[in-house]
């Protein structure tokens, strides 16, 4: 089958635009994370594995501890508070289906950067949540919730439960009413249905929502800035600092290299998934 | 709706709250008269005067209309094409070309950020309105691409391969058949395209150049200086455009066509 001629045009620079903006650039990451940091926070093409040395830091062995802790709990968060609603979304009718997965799908896309400033106004001293507790005669004096462990985890929850719940109604939807019907009839309480039924077979639909969850949490750099501060760093912040304050960008790389050799591994196990296969 | 439990449906309505309260409380302040805290201190409007009359806003906001309409232009030339491309050629059907099209999709932003700073400065290439392009299109392409092959795995090749034996070229088959077919999916695209050009934050932060400051850039610095009332106005009028813009987009991609069989999800 022959395709018309603009077709292959573009498919062509596409892949050369691809090649040369997204995998040259990535490669690089790789190439500067082992080059050495020359004068004047410029580069020194010096080999060297010493960026790799001082990520067992313990300062920097803290902060990637505390991102995979937080993508983690993040995951396992969206994971419980997500499946609810997904099935819900997979069970409702046709109408309330489209409804609620317009709902979920909005902020999916909407300004990250103002979604998260928008918890800045809940979490701050002087902010919603507070003045709140106060009027309720809870507090006595304004908490500090702002660049807390709490408020960058709410935050991150935030951010990224869309990604949970999309691929989890998926997932149910597979799973056929009749299986729960047979449960019942076999004298399965709810509880008991949900463990032994729904869970396991959602399990693809775990698998690729935590994926989508943990890659972008680990990653994560509005989220760790705006609500964390200087005191939460996560990876992010971290690696931004390397590369906009102290323009430290061998180390900076061997970090960035860090988080996508996961992020990549992460994903490859995601393709050898059912719901990878699939979806693809 | 049958059988589902009342805890699950309340939990379904929390968390649409979670999701929703935060947008709705921006909203809300945007209007609120107190210049310091949350106390409700009367209805006004003289935030959104204020942004109107700052100069650096009116500036920031053409910069990211300017930024967004030429980097989704591009992607939808060069994505449409590619789409159909990947979808029609069996050659092309390999996983490793699949992954490399939705990787800048799924990986941390600010891997691309990074990644694209050393390579700009490094080739010398100024940073500025070129570079924040090229950034946006890199995500913008693989989204062109999902978008519109989703469609194409939707149509009904019966009506290309009519065209053909009617005697066709491939040319004719392409402007007369699947890009009319494919139209509700471009127009989708490109309304997400330039959402997301519009509100990226993370990539035009590390590939900016002095001068071609954006609203999410100006936002951040304003957040930086201090909070003030102003950034809720702006920041509540970036968040009504880009939803209703999503909204736009999701409705486009679901529009049925001539020839598509409907289906809600993916």
């Amino acid at each position: 089958m022959s395709s018309a001629f603009p077709v292959k045009l573009s498919l062509l620079s596409a892949g050369i635009f691809l090649g040369l903006f997204f995998l040259v650039p990535l490669l690089l990451i790789f190439g500067v994370s082992l080059a050495s940091r020359g004068m004047y926070g410029g580069l020194a093409w010096i080999a060297t594995s010493e960026n790799y040395q001082r990520l067992l830091d313990p300062l920097v062995g803290t902060i990637f501890l505390r991102s995979f802790l937080f993508a983690g709990l993040t995951t396992m968060v969206c994971a419980a508070v997500g499946f609810p609603l997904a099935y819900c979304m997979a069970r409702a009718s046709r109408q309330w289906q489209l409804l609620l997965l317009i709902l979920v799908m909005i902020p999916f896309w909407t300004n990250f950067l103002v979604r998260t400033y928008a918890w800045v106004l809940i979490f701050r001293a002087d902010g919603i949540l507070n003045t709140l507790l106060m009027r309720l005669g809870l507090l006595e004096e304004p908490l500090s919730m702002l660049f807390t462990d709490v408020s960058v985890f709410v935050g991150l929850v935030y951010g990224y439960l869309p990604f949970m719940v999309l691929p989890l109604v998926v997932a149910i939807e597979r799973i056929s009413p009749q299986l729960e019907e047979a449960a019942f009839d076999l004298y399965a309480s709810m509880g008991a249905m949900f463990r032994h039924v729904l869970l396991p077979l959602s399990k693809p639909g775990f698998i690729a929502g935590g994926v989508l969850v943990f890659i972008p949490s680990l990653g994560a750099f509005i989220t760790p800035y705006l609500l964390g501060g200087g005191q939460k760093m996560m990876l992010g912040t971290l690696i931004q600092q390397e590369f906009l304050v102290s323009r430290d960008w061998p180390f900076g790389s061997a970090l960035s290299f860090g988080l996508m050799g996961t992020v990549l591994l992460l994903w490859f196990l995601l393709g050898r998934t059912s719901y990878g296969r699939d979806s693809s | 709706m049958k059988r589902i439990p009342t805890s699950f449906l309340l939990n379904s309505l929390m968390v649409m709250l979670f999701l929703y309260l935060p947008v709705v409380i921006l909203i809300g302040m945007s209007f609120n008269a107190s210049t310091m805290g949350i106390a409700w201190k009367g209805f006004t409007v003289q935030w959104y005067q204020k942004l109107v009359m700052d100069p650096s806003i009116l500036d920031a906001t053409l910069n990211s209309v300017f930024i967004a309409c030429v980097s989704t232009g591009l992607a939808l030339i060069l994505g449409v094409g590619t789409a159909i491309g990947l979808e029609k050629s069996q050659g092309m059907q390999m996983p490793l070309v699949n992954m490399v099209m939705v990787l800048p999709l799924v990986i941390p932003e600010i891997l691309l950020g990074v990644a694209l700073l050393m390579v700009f400065v490094l080739c010398r290439i100024p940073l500025g309105f070129g570079t924040i392009i090229i950034g946006h299109m890199v995500f913008n392409l693989p989204l062109t691409v999902v978008i519109v092959r989703a469609r194409l795995r939707k149509l009904d090749p019966a009506w290309e391969d009519a065209a053909r034996d009617l005697g066709a070229t491939p040319w004719n088959v392409l402007t007369r058949i699947t890009l009319p077919m494919l139209r509700p999916a471009i127009w989708g695209a490109a309304l997400l395209g330039f959402t997301v050009s519009l509100d990226d934050f993370v990539v035009t932060f590390f590939v900016a150049g002095p001068g071609s400051t954006t609203l999410p850039l100006k936002v951040f610095s304003m957040i930086k200086t201090g909070i003030t009332p102003e950034i809720n106005a702006l920041s509540a009028v970036m968040v009504v455009v880009s939803m209703i813009c999503v909204g736009l987009s999701w409705l486009f991609q679901q529009r049925s066509t001539v020839g598509s069989s409907e289906s809600t999800l993916s």
